[in-house]
Parts: C-alpha cells; structure tokens; sequence
C-alpha cells in the first residue's frame, strides 16, 4: 500500500461532472504538480485539510481542464490515505485526459476494487464488511481479466506477443551464454540487440500513439439487434452502416452467426451486433446460432428489437418480450412500407418499452432511432462499461513501462555494460508487457533457454 | 527380539554433498550426530563430473563458505585446476569453477567428518522411519538396530530405488554400481510422503593414456587463482595446474547415433523417470538439434591418482556397442578404451513443496531433507541445501529460531524457494537468472552478505565475524571518500585518462563518476588519486564494483525493498484456506497444498491471483482484529 493510486470515481458517461479520485502518500505531491490557481499564487500543497479550491489541471503547460480539487489529508478520509479528489467536466473524454494526467504524475492506476480495500485494512471499514469488499475485488477483477483481453483488438494483441517473443528469445540468448559459456559466446552481441530493440522500442511506441487515438481497445455501447426471423435485422444494420455487410435474403433464417460493426450516431459509439433470428428451429447450424444470439443479448447495453408489423404477432415474438422484460431495450417497428398486420398501439402494450416506427428498406426512422438513443445515453439510462477506460489506462501505463526498460537496455549498450546487463532490464520489459496478456516471466524464461539453446555437460 | 538400540540428536541418512554438511553443521553446533551412508568408501563421492562450482553453482559454494559449510574449504585442498567463468561478463555472474581430483576431495572430506566432535560415521541402510504424532522419534536400519533421535535429515541422494541403465541392460544398483537402498521409499509412502522418479546420466570414463591430445585443443586454467573459501588465503593455492582438451562431435557421431535410437532406453520407453532438459544426453542433442553438425566435448581429467578422463558433453544411455562406436567417432578418442560406460540412472524424490523453506517437512515435526532427494540436482545445490537442513535441525533440537534465507539474500534462498513454491517437473539446477536480484547476490561478497547468518546459526566464530565486520566498514568509508575526491581536469589527468582510451575531462568532476566509465576502474585511477589509503585487494574490489554499477544496484535495492515487505506479511499457520469466501476454488486448493509462509511465497504460487492476494489480505486483517476481540 506505498503506492499512490488513482482511478474515475463516477460514471464513465456523459454526466455533467466527473470526479477522478487519488489516494496514497503521495497524493498532495501528485496535485502540487499538476494544479494551479487561477492566480497561480495559491501552493495547495499548503492549505488545510478538507477544504475545496478552484483552478486548472495542467500537463505541463498546457491546460486539460477547469475543476474544483478537493483536499482530505489523512486519516479522515475514505481510504484512510491523504486524499485528493478533482471534479471536472464530465465526458469520457475530459475525465481520461485528466485522470492520464494524473497517472503520468506519480500516481498508478488503482486496481479493481482498491479503494475500498485501502478503506477496510486502514480499519475504515467495519470488520462486518469485510465479505462484501472481498466479493467487489473478486467480482471486478474476474470482469477486468475478462474485458482486458476481449477488448484488445486482434492485431494488438499479436504486435503485444510478437515483441514478447523477440524479447525472450534475446533473454534466453544473452542468458544461455552465461549459464553456459563455453558452448555459446555472447560476446559483441550489443550491436545485434541494440537493432532489435530499436525495432521493438519503435513498436511500442506506434502502440502507444494508437491508445491515444482510442484505437487500441474496442469500444462504444454494446448495442444487439434482436428479432425473430426475416424481421429485418440484417436490412437495420445494413441501413446503419450504410454498406451490403450483412446478408439479406427474403430466407428466414440467413443470419446463422454474429455480426459485429462499429459506427457512430449523433456521436455517440455504438458498437452493432446483428444476430441470428430467434425462433425454435430444427436446423443444427441454425440452432447454434440462435443460442449464440440469446447469449449475446445477455451482456448487452443496449437491445434493438426490430418487428415485423407486417405479420401478426406469435409465439417466437412473445419468447423474445419475455426476455427482453429486464433490459435497455428499443423497439423498432419495421416494415412501414408494408400493409400492417400489428398496430403500434398492439405493440405497446405487450412490452414497456419505447416504440419507433421505421422501414429498413426505405430507410426511414433513422433520425428518431438515434434521438432515442442519445436520449437514454445523456439521462443515464444506458452506459458502457467504465472498465474499458479503466483497461485502456492500465495497458498504457504497462507499454509506458515497456518502454522506459528497453531505453534502459539502449542506455547500457551505449555505455558499453557487460551483456548480463541488458538481460536484466530486458526482463522488466517482457514483464511489463506480460502484464497485458495477463502473463508473467515465470518459467518461460527457461523454457525458451532449454528448448532454443544446447548447452550443458 | 533382541536388537541393538541407541540414542542421539541428528540422524543424517547419507553421506553425498548435502549429507556431508548436514552431518557438519549438526555436529559442529554441538548436537550428537549419526551420519549413515551404505557404503563409508562412498563419502563425499563425484560420481559425475570432476568439478565443482561453474555459472551460478560458484556462487552455491561461496555461499555456503560464507555461512560455515565446508564445500568451499574443501575444493581449495584437493582442485587441479580453477577458472574464473565470465570474467569479461558483468561482477555478477563471474563464477568460479575448479576442476577436482575425485578421490582428494572424497578423502579429505572423509578426513574432516571423521575429526569432528559429536560426529559418528556408521555404515548401514535406514530402511524405515520412525514417526508417532506427527514427530520423528527415529529410524531403523536394515539388521534391525533402532536409532532414536530427535531430527532426521534424508539425503539420499539417487540411491532411493536406483536404476541404471545402459540400452537395454539395467541394473537395481546406485550410482557407480554401488548398494542402491531398496527399502525407505515404501516406509516414506506409508507416511504420506508424495514421491516422484527422477533421472539423470553421466558419460562414460576413458582411459587418458588411449587419447590421442595431439587433435584436441588444450585448456588451461587461470594464470591468478582466486580460491572458493573466504577462509583460504590466495598465495597458499597458486598450484600448477593440470589441463582438460577440448574436441567435437561430427555428422559421423551423429550419424551413428541416430541409426541407433531405436535402442536408447528413453526412445522405446524403457525409461519413466524425468531427466533434466539442461543436461541432454548426446542423443537428446543429437535429436533436439538436428541442425547443429557439431557438438563440443570436453575431456576433463578425474584426478591425478588416474588414467581416467571424462567425456564432458557425450553423457548417453544407449547400449555399450553403440557407445564404443560413437566416442571413437570423435577425433582423438578413435583409438580410445572406455573404462566406465556411460549410463542413466533412475531414482525415487520426493515433491519438495511438502517442505517449508527451513527444510523441515511441514507434516512430519523433526524431519528435514536436502539434495537430489529433493529434486535438485548437483553437488553445490546439494550442498548449500544439507547445510540450511543441517543447520535448522541443529536450531530445532536447541528451541533457538530456525534460519531461512530468502530471495533476496542468497542463490540458496532462491534455490529453497523455488523448490518449496515452484512446480517443478525436473531435476532443479541453479541459474543466475533464476535469481531476480543477482547484481546484489555476487560471489565477491557472499561473506558480506551472510557472516551474520552463520554467525547467528553458531557456525562463524567471533573473530571471522568480526573480520567482516570491519571488511564491511572500510569499503563504506572508502566508497564515502570516492564518491567527493575531487578530480581537476589537469595534465596529469587527461594523461592518465588518454591512456586508457578514455575522453578528456572538460571540467573538474569525482573520482566516482570516471571509476563510472566502463574503460576505467577504482585500481586504474590509483595515480590521480594522492590520498588513497592503502587496503586490502578484497576491500578495493568492493568499492569499485559499488562505484561502478551504482545506479543498477540503486535499482535492485528499491525492488528488494517492495519484495521484503510481502516477505514478512506472515502467514498464521492454523489458517484454514476453506473458511475464506471469495478466493477462487483453484487458488484455494494450491495454498492448502503449499501452505506457505508468508504472502510474498503465496505470490509466487502458480495459480493464486493477485486479487486472491488481496482477498487473503482481508481476510488475515480481520482475522487478527477478531483474535484481539
């Protein structure tokens, strides 16, 4: 508990204000470095305790953002810890250039559950809460494991292996000759590797340029399109994206897997997924794709439950309602184009959710879908997930990390260290870029010397 | 029925590396110890190769100097040869390595055993252990002679079970034909010991006077010898060496032997044991590395008592025609005669996570073990382990705290560490980079390091004690008068600096910062430096590789620092795992398993999160507030 942490405190939404939380020792450092007054005279390192000041967060010189920093010095705080908390402008966007201000200040981002465990072995939290903090660092965690990898997109992922893989192999090289050096020389080998990590230093770096875009991790509200069969599912996402991606066929049933697209409607990211019709079929290939569909909705932010009003209403419809009862949810009602089989009023009344009339085909309802959407994303009623931002932060900070012991192993070839030297922080880099892939340096390292390198008596 | 009954403190069962400082340190801290071996012609035996130390292994033995042991002592009375490994490496995988004479160093090792007070020697077969309540009470031998004691310490080393094989022929016997012990595995089962098979091999022997050394190249040993103890004063070992030859396999070798895998016992299946992957058999290379066309063998001399020479490299277990065709193969052993057949051996070990870092089971009380029996491999690991083991028992039997070294302070903490916390499926050999923090853990001040510990232990005397005491002194006032002599940039200067290729100085600057550039060195800049006081070579070698890897030994303090404090979060031991909701069912099962000592080894536990840490935090934090309720 010697770090310094430091994480958004509310919502990762489009609220009005967003508060970033630091907490630690080093906590009134972190904000001397970054706050100034509007007069630039105030040291806030100096004020009392529990007191509220208005100013600026900077990087360096330039401005981030306008905000209120609130000031609890140790003990009587939340953790226990001096901290520190800044309102600023809500958004996702101010809130994570703030808090990677911060990060880039001193503090680490806090792992899942953190404050509350700082709280409770600060003895801030009564001893009968103790379960419940458990199961939040638990449950938390297992989601942060889980988002961390789904939300690294593939080819991030693989530049993330691929530099892991040069690295070990330069490991185990350097360490073989050493174990062993009357079978291998690893004399004059700072020339080859100074390349190499030149190569890999300049990869990270492309990564990192790529997180700051937002690029790295797949985001937006998870939005699944829903309906029976030959609803219209596959027409609504094509109308949305403006491209033939989908399908469509006048054949119930085309759809048999997921499809995925991200787009953006009145600025607001929705990452699209197109299902499987949902109705009880003997099909096997089909099947799958209807318990593929019904498994997606689970988790979704958001569901698109598109209606064919030209046919009445059936059993496979009532299945869907009933699971849709509990859930972000906005009926389309499609096929105006058509002569109706069901009212809108029909529809209203079997589900409580709001009602939008429009035609696929002919592409009309859009701007009504997208009100509607932007509405219940500003009220609050739908979000996406914190953690992605939280996970976008962390993987930053591990290629920052990355990066700095490869400059280190740059440092020692330039200076002429024995090779033993650059092992070692060749090793901090392989380690820091494991923390990504939820992987550590563990028996790897000797893996890689025995199954590479021949040495031994 | 009538039968022999004595009584003593420690019973050590075997009498190999780890046996021989186990059996040491009991008897030199005063307790009444047996040490039993099947055969006291076997005492300290190298059955593999004629070394001691190499890369990592030094520091193995530097460091059980350093706590008391006696390897170390031991090799710089009987070495025909040393080297210094790496020497063109960084101070911290320098690594000493001597060549032995085999039988010198058995004899002379016999020699201390047999002069140490409270220390019997008996010849015998312990074939079972005697246990009540969880509690060692004793051991009984193969004539049926009761030992009651109250610690035991198994170092058996690959004598449980044994079996060597050589192609198709097989041999219940131990190494080097000797008795294997037939009978203790069963009654450690009985105690609900877990046991694993472990194998290993050796090259065969040749005779020297058949080599022809005319097509080998020679190699010598180093001009200045540096010895492995701290006791050991330099100019008393600078002895004439003798020198080991180099040759190479070729794609005849390997032809022959890839006509012939069919009949190595670990191709068709005749072997079950685990081998080590960092010590192939040539026909493990020959398979693994098929794109390599040559492989080094090195011939090293078993002694000068001998003829006999090791064939370094060319370790196999394929049958005896096929061996003596293939090591005539190479070039200089074509008219060679084999004295010994190369050959692999089986042995039963045990899961070494049923110990706690003290070497003592943690379900039976008084029962230590160290060595091969613990899944290692090695005469050093063996060693500094029957050392830790011999040590704790000692300390148990005295109610005093036992010692434990962690990862941070020794290899030997390393290496314990790894045995007790790591899955291990293999024979464990020590390597520099198992060890995280080895800029701090150098041969060169091993003695700095651990004195203390031995001091503590009952091993290191006052005086010696004292000695690094002061050793320890004058390299912090040196490094403190290094770090502010000022060095102007005059003529003398730049003179000194040209001279050793270095760049001139613009302005004035400390002798630290130009000890700092890689071409330069506290010894070199002796002349610009008008008020050194004169100090002893090992005082000075302290204080320029402090100087010199400064910043990257600031670095490994401050993550030492992280460590220390999960280190000493300790673990109570009656904490029931099952009781703590929240902590993931896999997590759950592997610390009931490995029950470990403190959250730093729980970390380090394959399958345990980091978030189960956390929850394990919690847990411990109200349990200990509830205790005080």
């Amino acid at each position: 508990m010697d770090t310094t942490i430091a994480a958004i405190a509310t919502a990762m939404s489009e609220s009005g204000i967003g508060i970033i939380r630091i907490s630690g020792k080093e906590a009134m450092d972190v904000i001397s470095r970054i706050y100034r007054s509007k007069g630039g005279k105030k040291k806030i390192k100096e004020v009392p305790s529990h007191t509220i000041h208005y100013g600026y967060i900077y990087d360096k010189e330039e401005v981030i953002d306008e905000v209120l920093v609130m000031i609890m010095k140790a003990p009587r705080t939340f953790t226990g810890e001096d901290t520190v908390e800044i309102d600023c402008h809500g958004g996702v966007y101010a809130m994570n250039r703030v808090l990677e201000t911060v990060l880039k200040n001193g503090a680490q981002i806090a792992e899942p559950g953190e404050f509350t465990k700082r709280a409770f072995l600060n003895g801030r939290i009564d001893l009968s809460q103790a379960e419940a903090v458990i199961d939040v660092i638990q449950a938390k965690n297992e989601y942060a494991l889980k988002s961390s990898m789904n939300q690294l997109r593939g080819s991030v992922l693989k530049a993330i292996k691929g530099i892991r893989e040069e690295i070990i192999y330069h490991i185990a090289y350097i360490e073989s000759a050493l174990d062993d050096p009357e079978h291998i020389s690893v004399d004059g080998y700072g020339e080859t590797l100074g390349k190499a990590v030149q190569k890999q230093k300049e990869q990270i770096k492309r990564l990192l340029a790529k997180s700051s875009e937002g690029k790295m991790i797949r985001e937006g509200i998870k939005t699944v399109i829903l309906g029976k069969p030959n609803a219209g599912k596959s027409s609504l996402l094509n109308m949305l994206i403006g491209e033939n991606k989908a399908i469509v066929t006048n054949i119930a049933g085309t759809t048999r897997d997921i499809l995925e697209e991200y787009i953006t409607l009145e600025g607001i990211s929705l990452k699209l997924i197109d299902t499987a019709g949902i109705r009880s079929t003997e099909d096997i290939v089909e099947q799958i794709g209807v318990g593929k569909a019904r498994e997606t909705a689970k988790d979704a932010d958001l569901i698109l439950y598109v209606v064919d009003s030209s046919m009445p209403l059936d059993e496979n419809d009532e299945d869907i309602m009933k699971m849709l009862e509990d859930k972000k949810c906005i009926v389309l009602y499609n096929k105006t184009d058509l002569k109706a089989a069901i009212s809108q009023e029909q529809i209203r009344e079997s589900i409580k959710h709001p009602v939008i009339p429009i035609s696929a085909k002919e592409e009309t309802g859009m701007e009504e879908l997208g009100k509607q959407i932007k509405n219940m994303f500003f009220s609050g009623e739908i979000s996406f997930n914190d953690e992605v931002y939280i996970t976008n932060a962390r993987h930053k900070a591990a290629l920052e990390e990355a990066l700095s012991s490869l400059e280190l192993v740059e440092n020692s070839i330039e200076m002429g260290m024995p090779e033993d030297f650059y092992s070692i922080d060749l090793m901090n880099a392989y380690e820091s870029l494991g923390k990504i892939l939820g992987e550590s340096l563990g028996e790897d390292l000797v893996n890689e010397i025995f199954s590479k390198f021949c040495t031994g008596k | 029925m009538n039968q022999l009954i004595k009584n003593c403190d420690i019973v050590v069962i075997g009498a190999g590396h780890a046996g021989c400082e186990a059996a040491l340190a009991g008897a030199r801290l005063g307790l009444d110890t047996i040490m039993f071996t099947v055969s006291v012609d076997s005492i300290a035996l190298m059955p593999c190769n004629p070394n001691i130390g190499g890369s990592s292994k030094g520091h193995l033995v530097k460091e059980v100097d350093a706590l008391g042991g006696e390897m170390g002592k031991n090799i710089d009375k009987t070495f025909i040869q040393s080297k210094m490994l790496n020497q063109s490496k960084g101070p911290a995988v320098h690594s000493l390595r001597a060549q032995a004479d085999k039988q010198a160093y058995s004899t002379e090792m016999r020699k201390t055993l047999e002069n140490t007070p409270n220390l019997t020697i008996k010849q015998g077969e312990i074939t079972e252990l005697l246990v009540e309540d969880g509690k060692i009470t004793g051991v009984k031998t193969f004539s049926n002679a009761v030992y009651y004691c109250k610690a035991v310490i198994l170092c058996t080393g690959t004598y449980l079970k044994a079996r060597c094989i050589y192609g198709d022929v097989s041999n219940y016997t131990g190494p080097n034909g000797l008795q294997a012990a037939n009978y203790l595995t069963d009654s450690l089962k009985s105690l609900g010991i877990e046991m694993f098979r472990f194998k290993t091999g050796t090259p065969a022997r040749i005779d020297g006077k058949t080599i022809d050394y005319s097509k080998m190249e020679e190699q010598f040993g180093d001009k200045r010898i540096v010895p492995f103890s701290f006791s050991t004063d330099p100019e008393t070992i600078q002895i004439d060496q003798v020198s080991c030859w180099l040759t190479y396999t070729n794609e005849k070798t390997h032809e022959i032997i890839r006509n012939n895998l069919d009949r190595s016992p670990l191709y068709s299946g005749m072997i079950e044991g685990t081998g080590p992957r960092y010590c192939p058999s040539i026909e493990d290379k020959v398979v693994r590395f098929a794109d390599k066309n040559r492989h080094q063998v090195f011939i090293e001399p078993e002694g000068l008592y001998t003829n006999e020479m090791y064939v370094g490299g060319m370790s196999s277990s394929l049958p005896e025609d096929v061996q003596d065709q293939m090591y005539h193969s190479v070039p200089g052993l074509e008219n060679a005669t084999i004295v010994r057949n190369a050959y692999a051996i089986e042995y039963d070990c045990i899961n070494p996570r049923q110990l706690n870092p003290t070497l003592e089971f943690k379900n039976i009380n008084g029962l230590f073990s160290a060595g091969q029996f613990n899944g290692s491999s090695g005469y050093e690991e063996a060693a500094a382990q029957g050392l830790v083991a011999g040590i704790n028992a000692a300390l148990k039997i005295q109610g005093k705290e036992m010692m434990t070294l962690d990862r941070s302070e020794a290899y030997i903490g390393v290496l314990i560490d790894d045995l007790v916390t790591k899955e291990n499926h293999e024979p464990y050999r020590m390597m520099t980079s198992r060890a995280e923090y080895r800029l701090l853990l150098r041969q060169d001040n091993a003695d700095i390091r651990l004195r203390k510990k031995g001091y503590e232990a009952g091993l290191i005397d006052q005086e010696t004690y004292e000695k690094v005491l002061r050793k320890t002194e004058a390299i912090e006032k040196e490094i403190k008068r290094v770090e502010h002599v000022h060095i102007g940039a005059n003529e003398k200067v730049q003179k000194l600096l040209e001279s050793y290729g270095s760049t001139p100085l613009k302005n004035g600057t400390t002798l630290a910062e130009l000890i700092r550039r890689p071409e330069l060195n506290y010894k070199a800049l002796e002349p610009i430096d008008e008020e050194r006081p004169k100090l002893a070579w090992d005082v000075e070698e302290q204080v320029n590789i402090n100087i010199k890897y400064d910043g990257y030994i600031k670095r490994q303090l401050k993550q030492v620092e992280q460590f220390k404090k999960l280190e000493s979060r300790k673990i109570p031991e009656d904490l029931d795992y099952k009781q703590i909701k929240g902590l993931r069912i896999e997590a759950m099962q592997k610390l009931e398993l490995y029950q470990p000592v403190s959250i730093g080894q729980a970390s380090r536990i394959s399958g345990v999160s980091p978030a189960d840490i956390s929850v394990l935090l919690i847990y411990m934090e109200q349990y200990t507030k509830e205790e005080k309720h």
